[in-house]
């Protein structure tokens, strides 16, 4: 059992910091601001890794703290569950922050929303916090909505910058067709269970699909579980920038690149994956859910990584590697490797935050400079950001031994062991291909950032140096973080083990045997260490950067040669698949030209001329005139009216008898 | 024997001559206000008849009434008019109609 005043503490001190800091920020000295905030959040963090350590140990906490709604039957509690799959996500996201929030010091000083932004990252750790210890829907929903709240007000934090503003809106729109998914998801659990809470819901899920209960939707006819995972699987899609719901996330780069690297790349993002993995135990039982994860999954991470190849802008590259990522996740848990996915979403935070970290130290020294084609020989000013990103963006492309080998490697095995038709296929080209790609992008912006020639105007020149310490500190603290973590993960969780005693993540996931990927694994005898050598994702991933070497260091003359070879296909990918577009066409101008026919049609021609001049002040108007007549002013005019009164009264009377 | 229909009778024709009166009149309020006195007689003879003839003495009465009223309502007619008459220089009905909307 779990100390619980030490549970409260973790999601209480950000959320404490956060509202001291939001509140009297402008009261504060920046050193306060960050200090209050920075501090609770490693308080936070060292607090997490103690927890962590519990749990490793075996210990577990299950338990309702407080009731939040009470009406009949409709209670909801406010509980947590801390089980594995909590602890990882605890220690990643509070990890991360930490890293963020020392590494924000140096890169927002000076900032005159100096801690307005303090405020809301410690907010978001809290918000973020809540989200994965929450024991039930309801606590996950707002969660959920409290870190989109977050992600808009960071997105837009330069709210004078007119592009800052659409993409927060951006952002929030396209999250609120998700979220809306998600709370059909979360009502449809009410329906069919009548609670919220994640072991009661979990345990009845064999009943109702015994029953085989099932429901029609849109002229579908699907068992309701399948209904409940794909309505979640909606929200998922939108929190974590799946297609077609992924256009946010990219042009989310607008925000400051430390929010970028916590929350559009380490964990609100990753807020989907988990939900996902949470409810394994949904999941497992629909095959169709199943097979639409998978699908999304490979689409996102097969089209975002082709996009990510042609980006011209730092972060934007880094964005679409994202998106592309977070796809792997998700066929990771479509495969029902959930604990692989989880796996991956805990690599990807350190080396993506990394990533996003190394990224904005190089913008930070090329004064906000992001297009890499400005940049070149960045190298010898910053040797500690050059080799840190190096680090990530091996790490990234999966070569080993850095984190994101161990995780990808077991993903794309647990896609070639399972056998699921076309579908299956599709995903491991989708992958494998992946490979290929994030390695190429991902050194092609490196090469030309740090390497190729040097292409730095001159009057940013003199400004060119290495970050001050606050800034590197987290990169390399972040740095051992890409190196050790998946070697961690498979040796010293032992992830890859199929057997639930041994494995760190067996007991808090749930996995039908016949689906498991991992016995499969296990049976193919493919986790001996050697074995990278004699499979595809590690040849791939170093023919990716051989080509990124060959393009942009040997024969740089290339690039621009195979740009106007395939011409077409350069712009159709530089444009990023036309979603945008397609979006702007289909229905953004449909909406703008109801909206603006209601607006002159509706508004303006019929209620304002219509009803308002036209109508009711129109007729109130000539009524007066005509009223106004009656009042001669003439005294026996007055007195004719009372008499014709008298006698229309005594008339009347008198017939009435 | 006088009967009531010819008191009744005298009453209305007294009435008619001060409605008539009334809105014939276009030129002095005095005439008006000698009108609204006509009306209020004749609505006294028809009390007093009616008195005497139900043998009720409550109509009489109410004459006494009326009669104070219509005397006062003349002091104040006056009063107003010659009021009136200094601000206008003019007490001819179809000048007075400042309350004209």
């Amino acid at each position: 059992m779990l100390n619980t005043t030490e549970l409260l503490a973790i999601p209480a001190l950000p959320l404490i910091a956060s509202l001291i800091v939001g509140l009297f920020g402008w009261a504060l000295k920046e050193k306060l601001s960050h200090s209050i905030t920075t501090g609770s959040v490693i308080i936070s963090a060292l607090l997490s890794v103690h927890i962590f350590i519990q749990v490793l140990g075996g210990a577990s906490f299950y338990g309702n703290f407080w009731t939040w709604m009470l009406s009949d039957t409709f209670v909801v509690p406010v509980g947590m569950m801390i089980d594995q799959l909590t602890a990882i996500m605890m220690i990643t996201v509070t990890i991360v922050s930490a890293c963020v929030h020392i590494y924000t010091i140096g890169y927002m000083h000076g900032d005159p929303g100096y801690s307005r932004f303090f405020a809301y990252i410690s907010g978001f750790t809290f918000s973020m916090l809540v989200l994965v210890m929450g024991n039930n829907f309801f606590t996950l929903f707002f969660g959920w909505e409290a870190v989109g709240l977050v992600s808009y007000l960071l997105i837009g934090f330069w709210f004078k910058r007119e592009s800052a503003n659409f993409a927060a809106l951006k952002a929030f729109i396209v999250n609120r067709i998700g979220d809306f998914g998600f709370m059909v998801g979360i009502l449809a659990i009410w329906y069919y269970f009548g609670t919220f809470d994640y072991r009661e819901v979990f345990d009845q899920v064999p009943a109702l699909v015994a029953q085989g209960e099932t429901l029609h939707f849109l002229s579908w006819e699907m068992s309701a579980i399948t209904f409940i995972c794909l309505a979640l699987f909606v929200g998922a899609m939108g929190k974590s920038g799946q297609v077609p719901l992924h256009v946010w996330l990219p042009d989310s780069m607008e925000g400051p690149t430390p929010i970028s690297a916590l929350i559009h790349a380490a964990t609100m993002v990753t807020a989907g994956v988990f939900m996902v993995a949470r409810c394994s135990p949904m999941f497992e039982y629909s095959e169709t859910a199943l097979a639409a994860v998978i699908i999304v999954g490979a689409v996102t991470a097969w089209m975002c990584a082709t996009i990510g190849l042609v980006q011209n802008d730092i972060k934007r590259v880094i964005a679409y590697s994202t998106c592309s990522q977070l796809g792997y996740m998700f066929v990771a848990c479509g495969v029902s490797a959930y604990s692989v996915g989880i796996f991956h979403l805990m690599t990807h935070a350190y080396f993506k935050a990394l990533l996003f970290l190394a990224a904005g130290s190089v913008i930070h020294a090329v004064l906000a400079e992001q297009d890499i084609r400005k940049m070149g020989q960045l190298k010898k000013y910053m040797p500690i950001t050059y080799i840190t990103m190096l680090i990530a963006a091996l790490a990234l492309s999966g070569v080993p031994p850095f984190a994101g080998f161990w995780s990808k490697d077991l993903i794309i095995e647990a896609v070639a062991v399972r056998e699921l038709g076309w579908i299956g296929d599709f995903a491991y080209f989708a992958v494998l291909s992946g490979v290929f790609m994030t390695a190429f992008y991902t050194f092609r912006m490196f090469f030309l950032t740090f390497h190729n020639s040097d292409r730095v105007p001159a009057k940013v020149k003199p400004h060119l140096h290495e970050s001050p310490k606050v800034i590197t500190i987290p990169l390399v603290l972040l740095a051992i973080g890409a190196l050790f973590s998946g070697a961690w993960g498979v040796l010293g969780l032992d992830i890859a083990n199929p057997n639930a005693a041994q494995n760190f993540f067996c007991s808090s996931m749930f996995v039908l045997p016949e689906h498991n990927p991992l016995i499969l694994i296990a049976e193919e005898g493919h986790h001996a260490w050697y074995h990278f050598l004699f499979s595809a994702p590690f040849w791939l991933s170093l023919s990716g950067i051989g080509l990124a070497y060959a393009m942009y260091l040997r024969e740089t003359d290339m690039p621009a040669k195979l740009a106007a070879a395939v011409k077409p296909v350069y712009t159709f990918l530089l444009n990023k698949w036309y979603w945008d577009e397609l979006y702007a066409k289909t229905l953004m101008r449909p909406a703008q030209i109801l909206g603006r026919w209601l607006w002159q049609q509706g508004d303006l021609a019929m209620i304002d001329k219509g009803m308002i001049h036209g109508g009711v002040v129109g007729s109130v108007l000539a009524g007066m005139q005509r009223m106004r007549a009656a009042q001669t002013g003439y005294v026996y005019h007055y007195a004719f009216a009372m008499i014709i009164g008298v006698f229309a009264a005594l008339t009347y009377l008198v017939l009435k008898g | 024997m006088v009967t009531l229909s010819s008191y009744l009778a005298v009453a209305a024709c007294l009435f008619a001559i001060g409605i008539i009166g009334l809105f014939l009149n276009r030129k002095n309020v005095i005439i008006i206000l000698m009108c609204i006195e006509l009306i209020l007689l004749a609505v006294n003879i028809n009390l007093a008849a009616f008195s005497y003839f139900l043998q009720n003495l409550d109509g009489q009465i109410f004459i006494f009434f009326v009669l104070t009223v219509a005397a006062s309502e003349v002091a104040v007619g006056l009063a107003i008019l010659v009021a009136f008459y200094r601000n206008r220089r003019s007490i001819n009905v179809d000048d007075i109609n400042t309350l004209q909307g």
